[in-house]
């Protein structure tokens, strides 16, 4: 699908579209919107962030959260599985707790807890992004696979499937979608508390938007939050584009 | 042919089960009734090991089910249960292709196979391959259900009241169905239901369960005329007994051979209380009766319908 194929209006109603061209565009063009912020904030001595191009931070961002999002994924559903199984359906109450606890503790605490035993840098972001990204995921996944009908999983089983080809063909599929639900809520959050990771000295959005409330500079923080903001649009829309193409596979 | 020697299961302390002994021949049609938490759904959940035998032996043509992988014994029975359980992301060929698919049989193979099954439970082809199951009305679920069972052509059918949940008149067409499919195929088929006039209907032989224990395993016949216990009488019940007792006999069982009359012909297999039906509404005595090839094969007469020597009273 290429954007010049696109009749004007699809183009102007298809939101990961819109949010693509918006993302690409702030990324790219901050630095020529100097003058603007120039003449907003005629106080300020350096009216646009230029300690790292936008374009690094914006890559580094993304890396930070795909890599702790897909360790969550990887681990939370691991996990959501392994407890709805018959062997380890005694550890289900312990899983949930422990997600919740990672949960209910604030980002910053997380990393701020993360630094003394891992230094600065995005090791600690990592993983206190992995931790809050758990949550959703293992509580979809929980969800999802104890959604299956039993009448379902009964003929499945009486049909001859064994544990792997039940869960496989049968048991995921007709999770996928609460699963994906999960995974969009923690990569939207992670998104998110990437920027405030910058705080522990992981190179994110976040850095020109601290850097700014230290140093009373509002362009800064104004640039960073745009773009966090747009990427966040980008990838709820290409959530929703997803979970599109996941209803239709898993129905082949 | 399927063997019961002292089977116990045990939940907790609950004796779902209790050393229940029966034997199920080749291509016989066993319906297993009883009240509610007998132990029925938990006998037949044992013979494909989704629920396994705490004491005792259950053989498959003389092979101990326990040294059989759970997952190929399975595949070798079809399993039918009340609420179905269509796969609802795959389409109707896929739903019914399941263990064909197992299996490794060639796609053509499997298509073909499905289109015979479809066919054969009046559904389709063209209409329904490629529909999905919120599509369709449970009656055509649970014909696709019962074509899933059958696609690999099973030595044995296990099916868990797999009509109760339809309206009488469709129950009544997927029975014959399920007979006719029966005397075709030679299929052992294991049956549960609660309903005494469907055990009645399909079974060559009816066993009793109360509370986890068999009380009777006999024909209809001896299901009505000689119940081993209060309990088999209440589950015949006394109202319409006279018909449900026309009902497992047959035209041909009675008819008086030598004898000819005019009007339109009975088939020898049609069961009794559909014979008294159809004299009511000619206002006859008299009816005659043709075999299976249509020839006259005598007339059945009214006073055929009480003949005191012909099995019991209630
Ligand atoms: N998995 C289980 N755990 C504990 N008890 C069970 C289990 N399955 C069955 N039971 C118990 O065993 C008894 C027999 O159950 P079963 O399902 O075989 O009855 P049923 O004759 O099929 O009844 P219904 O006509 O209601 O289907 C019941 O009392 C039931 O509560
Ligand atoms: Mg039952």
């Amino acid at each position: 699908m290429t954007v010049a194929g696109m009749a004007p209006r699809e183009f102007l109603t298809d939101r990961l579209m819109l949010g693509l061209v918006a993302l690409v565009a702030l990324v790219l063009g901050m630095p020529s919107l100097k003058p603007l912020f120039a003449t907003l904030y005629p106080g300020l001595d350096r009216p646009l962030y230029e300690a790292e191009s936008f374009v690094r931070l914006t890559l580094d961002h993304m890396a930070l959260v795909g890599v702790s999002s897909l360790a969550a994924i990887l681990l939370g559903g691991g996990a959501g599985i392994a407890v709805t199984r018959p062997w380890g359906r005694e550890f289900r109450g312990l899983l949930e707790t422990v997600a919740t606890m990672g949960q209910t503790f604030p980002p910053v605490a997380v990393l701020a807890l993360a630094v003394p035993v891992m230094g600065f840098g995005s090791e600690p972001a990592l993983i206190a992004l992995t931790l809050y990204a758990l949550l959703p995921v293992v509580e979809n996944t929980v969800a999802g696979l104890d959604g299956v009908p039993a009448p379902v999983l009964d003929s499945a089983r009486g049909l001859g499937m064994g544990p792997a080809e039940v869960l496989f063909r049968v048991e995921l599929p007709l999770a996928a979608p609460v699963i994906l639900a999960g995974v969009r809520t923690a990569v939207i959050i992670n998104v998110g508390t990437a920027a405030i990771a910058s705080t522990v000295g992981a190179k994110t959005l976040g850095l020109p938007i601290i850097v700014g409330l230290n140093g009373s500079n509002q362009a800064y923080v104004i640039q960073g939050a745009l773009i966090v903001a747009a990427l966040a649009v980008v990838i709820d829309a290409g959530f929703d584009r997803l979970a599109g193409w996941l209803t239709r596979w898993s129905q082949r | 042919m399927i063997e019961f020697e002292r089977v116990t299961k045990r939940f907790g302390s609950w004796t779902a089960v209790d050393a229940v002994s029966f034997t199920v021949a080749e291509g016989e049609f066993r319906v297993l009734i009883g009240p509610s938490g007998s132990g029925k759904s938990t006998v037949l959940r044992m013979i494909n090991r989704l629920i396994p035998a705490d004491e005792g032996a259950i053989r498959i043509d003389g092979e101990d089910i326990a040294s059989l992988k759970p997952e190929e014994l399975r595949r070798r029975m079809g399993y039918v249960i009340q609420s179905v359980g269509l796969f609802p992301h795959w389409t109707v060929e896929r739903n019914i292709a399941t263990v064909p698919g197992l299996l490794g049989w060639p796609r053509a193979r499997i298509r073909d196979r499905v289109t015979e099954l479809l066919e054969l439970l009046n559904l389709d082809p063209r209409r329904y391959r490629s529909a999905y199951p919120h599509q369709l009305s449970g009656g055509q679920q649970q014909r696709v259900g019962v074509a899933r069972a059958l696609a690999a052509e099973p030595r044995i059918l296990l099916m868990d009241e797999p009509f109760s949940a339809l309206d009488p008149i469709t129950r009544a067409s997927l029975q014959t169905e399920l007979s006719a499919i029966h005397r075709r195929t030679g299929t052992t088929v294991v049956f549960v239901t609660h309903d005494m006039d469907e055990a009645l209907r399909l079974g060559d032989s009816i066993a009793v369960m109360d509370h986890g224990r068999l009380i009777q395993c006999a024909s209809p016949l001896d299901i009505l005329t000689r119940p081993a216990s209060p309990l088999v009488r209440d589950l015949v019940g006394r109202e319409e007994w006279g018909l449900k007792r026309l009902a497992v006999e047959t035209v041909g069982d009675r008819a008086r051979r030598q004898e000819s009359t005019t009007g339109e012909p009975l088939a020898a297999e049609t069961p009794l209380h559909r014979a008294l039906s159809e004299m009511v509404a000619r206002g006859t005595e008299r009816l005659p009766v043709v075999d299976g090839d249509g020839r006259p094969a005598g007339v059945l007469h009214l006073s055929d319908l009480v003949r005191p020597d012909a099995g019991g009273t209630a």
